[in-house]
């Protein structure tokens, strides 16, 4: 006998207390960041799972890491998330036969809803074998995975819950009655093979028939129960063929605990996987690249190319507009992102996809991008403007000032720190002052961030600091590239003919005009 | 079952998509005229005037076709009248038989029945005028569509319809198959026809020896009364649609009927009434696509006759092998109805209509397109060149070299140096793809230039005037005139104001030379 399965998301899953965020609140990173609408996207129509918990519970041993990459890689290499959504519909489908049996009111239809459910979890089981088996798997979870079940299934007890299953469904399926009915009356007997009265009619008048038209059949609403007609009927259709019905009765009383735990476990757990590949592949169509991750650790030279923001590119993928895509790195004792240049073009966002990119890497998915190396993380620290206290400045940077202080005092060398636009609420002078401080205890500490700044100043502190600035069109200064570039901070920088405007010039239009 | 009389080989579609510029071409031809005095009055006949004449045919055979239908319809105006009027009731009959407030399998059968019950008998009317009238009529169009309902509908037949229908009534009760669906629940509800009393004896000792449990709703168990009426709804709910979906297709037969015989219908109406008026009419010789041919005789605007008294002016024109035609000349002398002239008759051509003409003679097009200028606004600025530019980059997008374009005035939204430019860039790739057009056109510059080159596909015509101002709304052949003749209009409308010193009038006759 193999160990019994434990988890397809942790080796060791004692090892990781969960986070619910349902039980507590959340870190600020999680809504400065967007991370809340990206796991908010990523669990929408798997409620009935809860994978909130693996979402926002983030990993720092890159073993664990690495266990849930190989399984992520195994999953989208071998193709097998049509296989998993399968095997998922079917464990969905079980379910809802079960609350159909424990809502009916009569026997004969109850024990047919139990029927189904084990027939549909057999099915889901064999067909998941099959499947996995010609899979040439790398990873350590679903390798163990494939052991486990492959045990489960050829073993005696699943098999004759199965074989039964199918020959009971069989038998039933080929019972066929017929109801004659006349004014109060009906008569139950066997189906003598009498014709379709539909194709009499239809044949009557098939001269006149063109193509298609509308279907008349009425979608007749039966109540969601069976009526007592109904009931009293299949009660009779029962006596008519005793003998499968016999069957069926015995066959539910002898396997009411028919369900595996770990298999249960499973069918929960892969759907963090699901739901990623699933997210991550309406990027992926739009030709948005993503890569696994690797990490630097202990160094911190990370980079990324052809990162973006995944929240933002869903929205702007909804609406049909273009994503742009950033690249950074940093190299030797590089260790901060100060990030300059015009409003409105892209530094936030930048900062986000920084932050994102770090987060999705601590969970072990792919992240945005052509390739990325990152840094696994303690923490995840961020500082954006806050929109309360309006108006009243001090009290703002005030707030500012109390909330950079905790961060530092619970920060170390592996923690990464993003912050945007700080220290807007005082005099520049201040502000610079306020500014050069922090960064100076940031740069102690040794950590890694992106500070998102209009003080220029800050990008030439230290040799720590690298200078990003988001960059305009040169011929239109008006026009954003979001495109963020490494470079030093500094300042900033239409009549073709109508007729070729429309395209209506004689080369144009020999060339539009077919011939 | 097809009625085939607007095309030998399938169905006219009253839901066809019309050409893209449909809209412009009812504004700028004024086709709504003819609509009306197509459908005097009657929608149906609108619709279809509307979308026949706007979907135009490019196969002069299929043209050929229905205008030998239509000479049969003009000999025979009251059996038309008949056969529309039947096709006519049949539907607005149909549309009087309501549905039950409840929508359930019974109500659709009943209503069914009763649907099918009118067109029986719409049908025998249909099937006894072809027997009368069959030898009437010559076309081909005509005696398959009579051949095929005395061929379709006999007695049998009617007798056969009968005995169904009644038989959709049940007085023996119904019988209902099933099988066991989720939860075992009944499913695959299907009505049965009864084995044949009289069948075999093998029959009625097997169905004896069956086993049968019988089961009554006792006459106080109301719930068991609606759940007993809902199997017997699923029973039927097959049963009622093949009964319901064969009303359909006959409905569908009488509006197919209906909507051909309107396009003729609203040709023996036009006919009438320019018979009325003593107005020419003709049926047209359409040439093929590839060949680039325009002649007649008379031809006149026929909107404008519609609308108008006394009758316009006829004009008559020979273009063998032009493919450009440039029309100059003097400002109210004829040339936008000329132009409006050409388009409607192509139009009526290629519907298989008669045209306004004495003879009229073309090749058949791919499109008609027309660009008119928007007169209302004659401010010179780069927003209105800019909106004619984009009309006609839109008539680029859907041009082909067998097209058939009717400029008017286009290229005047800008001054005549620049609009002669553009107008020679763009006239001069039409030429290159054999696209034949009409352009009306006081761009002297570019008419100049293209009298000058000479080429024997561009024929120059001009609206007549004569010595003092008179206009005869004669478009004659002739070379381009550097004035349009404003002068005279000015004259007109100012009649006594004498000319303010320094205003000379320019351009005559005798300014440039006559090319023809």
């Amino acid at each position: 006998m193999s160990v019994p399965f434990k988890s397809i998301l942790f080796e060791k899953p004692e090892d990781h207390p969960l986070h619910d965020p349902m039980d507590s609140e959340t870190p600020d990173f999680v809504t400065d960041l967007n991370l809340d609408q990206i796991i908010g996207a990523l669990t929408a129509n798997r409620e009935e799972y809860h994978l909130e918990p693996y979402f926002y519970t983030h990993l720092t041993d890159i073993r664990t890491i690495t266990y849930r990459q190989e399984v992520m890689q195994d999953l989208e290499a071998q193709n097998l998330s049509v296989t998993i959504g399968l095997f998922s519909h079917k464990m969905r489908t079980m379910r809802h036969y079960l609350d159909q049996e424990h809502k009916g009111y009569y026997k004969h239809q109850t024990e047919r809803w139990f029927l189904d459910a084990i027939e549909t979890y057999c099915t889901a089981v064999v067909d998941l074998v099959q499947k996995l088996a010609r899979a040439d798997l790398k990873s350590r979870g679903l390798i163990e995975f494939r052991d486990y079940l492959r045990n489960y299934r050829a073993n005696p007890e699943f098999l004759s819950l199965w074989e039964e299953a199918q020959q009971l469904k069989a038998d039933l399926a080929a019972v066929q009655y017929s109801l004659l009915i006349k004014g109060h009356r009906i008569q139950v007997q066997r189906y003598g093979g009498e014709v379709d009265y539909s194709a009499v009619v239809q044949d009557t008048f098939s001269k006149f028939k063109v193509g298609t038209t509308k279907d008349y059949r009425v979608q007749l609403a039966r109540g969601v129960d069976m009526n007592h007609v109904e009931a009293t009927i299949l009660d009779l259709v029962a006596q008519l063929f005793s003998e499968v019905f016999t069957r069926l009765d015995n066959y539910c009383a002898a396997h009411r605990n028919y369900l595996d735990g770990p298999l249960a476990l499973f069918d929960r757990e892969i759907q963090f996987y699901m739901a990623y590949l699933e997210y991550m592949a309406i990027f992926k169509k739009a030709g948005l690249p993503f890569c696994y991750p690797s990490f630097a650790n202990p160094g911190k030279e990370v980079h990324s190319y052809e990162g973006f923001d995944l929240a933002l590119a869903h929205k702007l993928l909804a609406e049909r507009a273009s994503v742009v895509c950033n690249d950074f790195y940093l190299e030797r004792q590089e260790r901060i992102f100060v990030v300059s240049g015009p409003n409105q073009g892209g530094k936030t966002t930048f900062a986000r996809a920084f932050g994102q990119l770090h987060y999705l890497a601590s969970i072990g998915c792919p992240v945005p991008g052509r390739e990325a190396r990152v840094f696994a993380f303690d923490n995840l620290f961020t500082h954006f403007e806050r929109e309360e206290n309006r108006g009243d400045f001090r009290g703002k940077l005030q707030d500012d000032l109390v909330r950079i202080h905790e961060i530092l005092t619970k920060s170390s060398s592996s923690s990464i720190i993003i912050m945007n636009e700080i220290f807007t609420s005082t005099t520049l002078q201040d502000a610079i002052f306020i500014s050069e401080q922090v960064m100076a205890e940031i740069l102690q500490q040794d950590m890694l961030g992106v500070c998102v700044t209009f003080i220029e100043e800050l990008s030439s502190l230290s040799d720590a600091i690298v200078s990003m600035v988001s960059t305009v069109v040169p011929s239109n200064p008006a026009v954003r590239t979001y495109k963020i570039v490494r470079k030093s901070a500094s300042g900033p920088s239409y009549a073709l003919s109508i007729a070729e405007k429309h395209r209506l010039t004689y080369d144009w239009l020999k060339e539009r005009i077919p011939s | 079952m097809n009625v085939l009389l607007m095309h030998p080989d399938r169905d006219f579609d009253l839901a066809q998509n019309l050409p893209w510029n449909a809209q412009n071409l009812v504004e700028d031809l004024d086709l709504n005229t003819l609509f009306n005095t197509m459908a005097q009055k009657d929608q149906w006949l609108f619709d279809v005037a509307r979308t026949s004449v706007l979907s135009s045919l490019t196969d002069p055979n299929t043209i050929q076709y229905r205008q030998h239908i239509l000479q049969d319809c003009l000999k025979n105006p009251s059996t038309i009248r008949n056969l529309y009027g039947i096709a006519t009731e049949s539907m607005q009959e149909e549309r009087k038989i309501y549905f039950g407030i409840f929508n359930s399998p019974s109500s659709v059968l009943y209503r069914s029945v009763q649907v099918l019950e009118l067109f029986v008998r719409m049908l025998k009317k249909l099937a006894n005028i072809a027997r009368e009238e069959a030898e009437k009529f010559e076309s081909e169009g005509f005696a398959q569509f009579f051949a095929m309902l005395i061929k379709e509908f006999d007695d049998e037949y009617f007798a056969s319809l009968n005995t169904r229908l009644n038989d959709l009534r049940f007085p023996n009760g119904m019988l209902i198959s099933a099988e066991l669906g989720d939860g075992n629940r009944g499913t695959h509800y299907i009505l049965r026809r009864p084995h044949d009393v009289h069948a075999g004896w093998i029959h009625r000792l097997l169905a004896a020896k069956s086993l049968t449990y019988t089961y009554s709703i006792s006459d106080r168990d109301e719930s068991g009364d609606r759940a007993l009426s809902a199997l017997r709804d699923q029973g039927l709910n097959l049963v009622a649609n093949a009964a319901a979906q064969s009303a359909d297709h006959i409905l569908g037969f009488f509006t197919l009927l209906r909507t051909e015989l309107a396009f003729y219908l609203g040709c023996v109406n036009l006919h009438e009434q320019l018979t009325d008026r003593a107005l020419t009419a003709c049926f047209p010789l359409p040439s093929g696509p590839e060949q680039r041919c325009h002649h007649f005789n008379e031809l006149y605007d026929l909107c404008l006759a519609l609308r108008a008294e006394p009758a316009p002016v006829g004009n008559d024109m020979c273009a063998e092998n032009k493919e450009l035609i440039v029309i100059t000349g003097a400002n109210q002398g004829g040339k936008s109805t000329f132009l409006r002239s050409i388009g409607i008759a192509q139009l009526m051509m290629q519907c298989g209509m008669f045209v306004p003409a004495a003879s009229f003679c073309a090749n058949v097009c791919d499109h008609v397109l027309t660009h008119y200028s928007r007169r209302e606004d004659t401010a010179m600025n780069s927003g209105k060149l800019d909106e004619e530019l984009t009309r006609i980059s839109e008539i680029v997008e859907h041009i082909t070299p067998r097209s058939l374009l009717l400029l008017n005035e286009s290229f005047a939204a800008t001054n005549e140096r620049e609009g002669s430019e553009i107008a020679r860039q763009i006239l001069s790739a039409f030429m290159d793809t054999h696209i034949k057009v009409f352009f009306v056109t006081h761009l002297y510059e570019f008419a100049q230039d293209f009298y000058n080159q000479g080429r024997d596909i561009v024929l120059f015509l001009r609206a007549q005037r004569q010595d003092g101002g008179e206009r005869t709304y004669k478009i004659l052949e002739g070379a381009p005139l550097q004035t349009s003749y404003g002068a005279d209009l000015y004259h007109r409308i100012f009649a006594g104001t004498p000319l303010r010193p320094g205003v000379a009038e320019h351009g005559s006759d005798n300014a440039v030379p006559s090319g023809s």
